[in-house]
């Protein structure tokens, strides 16, 4: 019996001592280990600096309903620019299609979100005016999604844009349901909140969003809001304004032209 | 100061400086730089791939076209609407040629007929419209002035053709009560035809001592409608409809 016993000790004296040391190593080499991590990732962070200045721009949009045509070749760009799920549940923009009968009834319908042309209209009701509603994030500048992120993953950068940090989103939806326009989707890959950027990483190059870029009439005008010579700022000089949902007080960004009382 | 509240001030100092030293090692380095989020995540985004080049990249190379293009009626649609992304083009023009849309299914995305589209966009249907030949062995996608420009008003105006066929003003032509300078034909928005304005010109039909065939419906001018113009209550591509 103590014959028996005597080895089987050893193995366990052995497993305390590189228990101790283990643990040793252990408190020495966290701090040093999260110093290091923190280091390359403000070297990351310098590295990346541009001389692009965000304080220097404040962005808007403008939408003149007159104007769009329904092609929905914005939807298609700004999937191709911004790799969004082909799939036709994921939009950063998408062109709804308004048709309001003459007994006052409103049909909304947006088929692929418009990215492969509309069917006709199939209303048995009659038509009494219709017409194309482009929509996107409305980058408000009091924006609801941003106030419910858990994680502060969400945030409105100083030039005026919503954006979402992928790296940590925890996926939680809140903003998905704070969003009054239905602007953000979750993306089935990263299982991330998604959204319209304004297509951010072509505003630091000096170029334009790439649904503004192919518009082929002009529908979408895309400038700084604060500076007077701009796009923009024309636009709204020239067109009576309207925007999405004002009395939430989110006070979008969007700002749509001859704009009709059905759409919301 | 008695033991029990020294003892407890550094409980309270471990325990505070505990939680300073765990958030400086749990926040993310840029976290509040600029905001109440983490910096690094804006240069994540701004160094995105980029995959549509502008405007200005393709008169680089293509200036022929792109003299030809600015000055056309599609000026405004940008050369990466049609052949998509060119970013990757510019940088290896031989490797990634661009896509040019020859089918006939392409064009009908803007140019199909759709009630919803802004009146006076032209449109034609597509089945209808010189059916199974390209758009491109008439049209040149480019400059695409039509071959003769359009003889017929429905060309552009499908939507106002339709409602007037079913009326009984369907045998009337536009030109009877339009205007139109030849002009119109080229810079529609500019160059505008001309509304009849007063009740005199309904008159010319519908008045009762008017010239015009004996079942065309007749109006006392002096007493109908008063102070109101004809097409405040009658629409005139559909007079029928209430």
């Amino acid at each position: 019996m103590e014959e028996q016993k005597q080895p089987a000790r050893e193995p366990l004296e052995e497993i305390s001592d590189s228990r101790r040391e283990f643990l040793t190593t252990c408190s020495l080499a966290a701090p040093l280990l999260l110093l290091s991590l923190r280091a390359a990732e403000v070297a990351a962070f310098a590295a990346g600096d541009t001389p692009y200045n965000p304080k220097e721009h404040y962005y808007g949009m403008g939408v003149d309903v007159d104007r769009c045509i329904g092609c929905g070749r914005c939807v298609d760009a700004c999937k191709t620019e911004n790799d969004v799920p082909r799939e036709p549940f994921y939009f950063r923009t998408w062109v709804e299609r308004y048709v309001v009968t003459p007994e006052g009834e409103t049909l909304v319908d947006s088929p692929n979100g418009g990215m492969s042309g509309f069917p006709p209209t199939h209303s048995e009701k009659g038509i009494l005016r219709t017409f194309f509603v482009p929509k996107l994030c409305n980058h408000c500048d009091n924006p609801p999604c941003v106030q419910v992120c858990p994680v502060g993953a969400t945030f409105k950068t100083e030039d005026g844009v919503v954006l979402v940090d992928q790296e940590y989103c925890i996926g939680c939806r809140y903003c998905v349901q704070a969003c009054p326009y239905g602007a953000r989707f979750i993306d089935p890959r990263t299982r991330t909140a998604e959204k319209c950027t304004f297509c951010y990483h072509r505003l630091v190059r000096g170029l334009l969003p790439a649904c503004v870029e192919v518009c082929p009439t002009g529908a979408r005008v895309f400038g700084e809001i604060q500076q007077r010579s701009s796009p923009l700022v024309r636009f709204t000089r020239r067109h009576k304004i309207h925007t999405l949902k004002g009395h939430l007080n989110t006070k979008p960004k969007v700002y749509y032209a001859n704009l009709d009382e059905e759409v919301r | 100061m008695p033991q029990q509240l020294k003892s407890l001030l550094v409980v309270f100092a471990v325990f505070i400086g505990g939680l300073v030293a765990a958030r400086h090692f749990l926040l993310p380095p840029t976290f509040g730089e600029r905001g109440h989020y983490r910096a690094a995540a804006v240069v994540t985004i701004e160094r995105l791939p980029v995959r549509y080049a502008g405007r200005e990249a393709c008169g680089v190379c293509h200036d022929e076209i792109a003299s030809v293009h600015r000055n056309a009626r599609h000026q405004t649609v940008a050369c990466e609407v049609c052949h998509g992304p060119a970013v990757a083009h510019t940088e290896s023009p031989t490797e990634n040629k661009l896509p040019a849309p020859r089918e006939r299914g392409y064009c009908p995305l803007c140019h199909g007929y759709d009630p919803s589209r802004p009146t006076g966009f032209p449109q034609i249907d597509p089945v209808a419209h010189n059916p199974l030949k390209p758009c491109i062995t008439c049209h040149n996608p480019h400059q695409p002035e039509p071959p003769h420009v359009p003889g017929e008003c429905s060309a552009c105006h499908g939507e106002i053709a339709r409602t007037k066929a079913l009326s009984h003003h369907a045998l009337l032509d536009c030109t009877q009560c339009h205007k139109t300078p030849l002009q119109h034909k080229i810079k529609p928005r500019e160059v505008r035809p001309e509304k009849p304005l007063t009740r005199e010109f309904c008159g010319g039909c519908h008045a009762q001592n008017a010239r015009a065939p004996k079942n065309v419906p007749r109006i006392n001018l002096e007493t109908h409608g008063g102070r109101y113009v004809c097409w405040q209550c009658h629409y005139p591509h559909l007079p029928e409809a209430r």
